[in-house]
């Protein structure tokens, strides 16, 4: 294996790019009903994530990037099949994988494996890294007898780093480190063999020293295991970092996309240009002119149309009326933005005032 | 965003002096802060950036007297330099012969009452904890009001509390809000709120914006910056996001394993870190900007402080490690002649143990990657 860029990486798997995808959601929607304050009204209804749709290729990461309550973990949850879709679709290999019977959901979990933030809460505490790591291979029947199990949990203590293995294996995850515990969730992601990770802010609650070696680990496999994944987090350097391509979520829409280079170095939509001006840059020259107002809105009475609209210092009496449609730039990139016009979708043509509004249209 | 409020050889806020911090635990005594000494001038923002267990938080309850049993400090003195008038916050211009250094340390109870949210405040990391659910925020405020200034009147504290809640750019309006109705961003503003309450010299932050999103985060950070070049305090920012506190801070301690490694200003941090745990932790954060390449990091992890390594506690992690490394404790000194230049604990910068010239950022890359290149060689052997 050659010790190679994150950029490299892109133009290969660019070149992988004309394969099919292994995972896709198609128009995901998650609403959640809540207890009303009213005894006999209407039971309230999060909007947590609105007609979101991406690929997962094997080899490749896809960036998912909002703040808290902005739908990210929802989305990972659904894929994981641990909600189930209000609407939309799930593909596995092209073919749907919705409510099916119980050993058709073992299978898809074996196919896809999900790692948690938190490895504190993630590892039973009460079982040692032989029980954590066994359980999945015979559960997935991936280990033929004890000797077989052992053999294979030493292969997979040694593929996260965590050597030498034979003095992990009776260890309890009180006994290991912040960093090492992750390590051990990744063991147990891997353990059953999957196509997909889904990694849910798998470094944010590590050590800041630790971050990164963790972080280079999951890219190694994403390279050696042409492993697909999902990146969620919420600090867009590491995304630009992690993964090939990057998808920002706002308080459950959509609203920007594509390779992740062109989303942060040109990004579109004014929310990803508020989320890139917040974050720290060590080599910003001055306090960037930072304009934000409000907060994010309660996705239970959401704001209609865009929802970024209330906190949009560009916003016009159209942003409030409905969603706008796609936009492309060109290269995979685009956005939900009527800065930019009413985009691809089919939308009435009555609006076309605001065209004239926006700024020069790139492209 | 820095640039000096303080004005240079006047008389410092806060000195620190070889303060240490023992827990003493059945297993043994784990030693949290060892020999930390800082100075702190007057309207200085100073970064503590360290890792969990680094004993940033420690070093920030032990110079405002928070700790409590297993917690002892076992030695040292935190100077607190006093202002001669007080005439409110706004008008700073003390020119009257100064009053006695106290040493926060040795004051009594009674004394460290007077001090406490006069002179000195702190604000924590968990705004939900840190406020009172069943109180609202007027009287969260107008109660350090009604203990520390008892001749106020009502209607003066509600004055005075619509004051600080403008300040922080929270609407007067929410002044009858409870926390549980004030999103995170709202509810550290009310905490900065109270901590500003009595105009203090020095507010201590422990980790204050961690738990909020990044836009909140950088509204907050500037709001502080703002309030802090209006009002004049001193700053210590705790945090383990040193990518911050190179925006923030005016000087920024490194701390590693309960001690003191590296203190420069922001500027000469950034440009050339001294102790190879800088630079690693400068290179441990991917940018959004630049060239993406693969980033190395630190091998290993932070030790656990009941068993830390001998001599320099980072020598297991280090790739520029020598013969001395494990032995002996390196002291913090300056790294060169010059008297501006960084404090740093390395033994590459003493000539009487290393004969190679101080480590450049070049050979710090180079050492790293080859760790880093070895490590994963390591695994696949």
């Amino acid at each position: 294996m050659t010790h190679s860029s994150p950029a490299e990486k892109t133009s290969a798997a660019d070149r992988a790019d004309a394969g099919a995808p292994i995972l896709e959601a198609v128009g995901l929607r998650k609403y959640f009903s809540v207890r009303g304050s009213k005894l006999f009204g209407p039971r309230p209804v999060v909007h947590a994530v609105e007609d979101t749709s991406f690929a997962l290729y094997p080899g490749r990461a896809l960036a998912l990037v909002g703040e808290s309550g902005s739908g990210k973990t929802t989305v990972a949850r659904m894929l994981a099949r641990l909600y189930q879709p209000t609407a939309g679709a799930l593909l596995y290999r092209g073919a749907p994988a919705t409510n099916e019977s119980r050993s058709a959901l073992l299978a898809y979990r074996r196919h896809v494996q999900m790692i948690f933030q938190d490895p504190f809460s993630s590892l039973n505490s009460n079982h040692n890294v032989r029980y954590i790591l066994g359980r999945p291979l015979r559960l997935h029947r991936h280990a033929r007898n004890r000797r077989d199990e052992r053999e294979r949990i030493i292969t997979l203590l040694n593929t996260v780093s965590l050597s030498p293995a034979e003095q992990f294996i009776e260890k309890y995850p009180h006994q290991l480190s912040g960093g090492q515990r992750q390590r051990v969730a990744i063991a147990r992601a891997l353990a059953t063999r999957p196509e997909v990770l889904l990694a849910d802010e798998p470094v944010s609650m590590l050590d800041v020293s630790i971050r990164l070696d963790v972080l280079n680990l999951l890219l190694d496999l994403k390279e050696r295991e042409r492993l697909a994944f999902l990146f969620i987090t919420h600090d867009i350097a590491s995304a630009r970092y992690f993964a090939e391509e990057t998808l920002v979520m706002y308080a459950g829409q959509t609203v920007e996309g594509g390779p992740s280079d062109e989303v942060i170095q040109r990004p579109k939509h004014p929310y990803t240009q508020l989320l890139i001006s917040a974050a720290p840059d060590p080599n910003r020259a001055e306090a960037a002119p930072f304009q934000a107002r409000g907060d994010i809105p309660s996705l239970i009475t959401p704001p209609s149309g865009c929802r970024f609209h209330p906190r949009c210092p560009h916003a016009m009496p159209v942003c409030r009326e409905r969603f706008p449609g796609r936009t492309t730039f060109g290269g995979g990139h685009w956005a939900h933005c009527f800065l930019y016009g009413e985009g691809g979708s089919a939308s009435d043509a009555a609006a076309t005032q605001t065209t004239a509004l926006s700024p020069a249209r790139r492209q | 965003m820095s640039n000096g409020v303080f004005t240079a050889g006047a008389r410092p806020l806060l000195e620190i002096k070889r303060v240490s911090v023992d827990y003493r635990a059945e297993s043994g005594t784990v030693h949290a802060l060892t020999d930390v000494s800082l100075t702190l001038e007057r309207g200085q923002i100073l970064g503590l950036a360290g890792e969990s267990g680094s004993g940033k938080s420690t070093l920030g309850y032990a110079i405002t007297r928070l700790l409590k049993p297993p917690a002892e400090i076992t030695g040292g003195e935190a100077l607190y330099y006093p202002r001669t008038s007080r005439q409110g916050m706004g008008t700073r211009n003390g020119a009257a012969p100064a009053p006695a250094a106290v040493d926060v340390l040795k004051l009594t109870p009674g004394q460290l009452r007077g001090l406490r949210w006069k002179e000195l405040a702190i604000v924590f990391q968990s705004a939900m904890n840190a406020l009172n659910p069943v109180i609202d925020i007027a009287a969260q405020i107008t109660d350090v009001l009604r203990t520390h200034q008892p001749g106020l009147s009502g209607r003066q504290q509600r004055a005075r509390a619509i004051e600080l809640l403008r300040l922080v750019g929270i609407a007067p309006d929410r002044l009858h809000s409870f926390p549980h109705e004030l999103s995170g961003g709202m509810r550290q503003r009310a905490i900065i709120a109270i901590a500003l309450a009595l105009g203090p010299e020095l507010i201590i932050m422990d980790e204050p914006t961690t738990a909020l999103d990044v836009v909140v985060q950088r509204e907050i950070l500037m709001q502080l910056i703002g309030l802090r070049n209006d009002l004049g305090f001193s700053v210590i920012f705790i945090t383990h996001d040193l990518s911050l506190l190179l925006e923030l801070a005016d000087k920024i301690a490194i701390m590693y394993a309960g001690r003191v490694v590296e203190l420069a200003t922001r500027d000469e941090l950034k440009r050339l870190p001294r102790h190879p745990y800088s630079y690693g932790m400068l290179n441990s954060f991917p940018t959004i900007h630049g060239e993406r390449r693969r980033m190395v990091g630190i091998p290993g992890a932070p030790p656990d402080l009941r068993s830390v390594p001998s001599g320099c506690s980072f020598h297991p992690r280090c790739p520029l490690a020598f013969a001395p490394c494990d032995r002996v404790v390196p002291a913090l000194r300056q790294a060169a002649a010059e008297r501006s230049d960084p404090a740093v604990a390395c033994h590459r910068y003493d000539p009487a143990l290393s004969s190679a010239p101080p480590p450049t950022n070049d050979e710090f890359a180079a050492r790293y990657a080859a760790a880093y290149q070895a490590a994963r060689e390591g695994r696949r052997a």
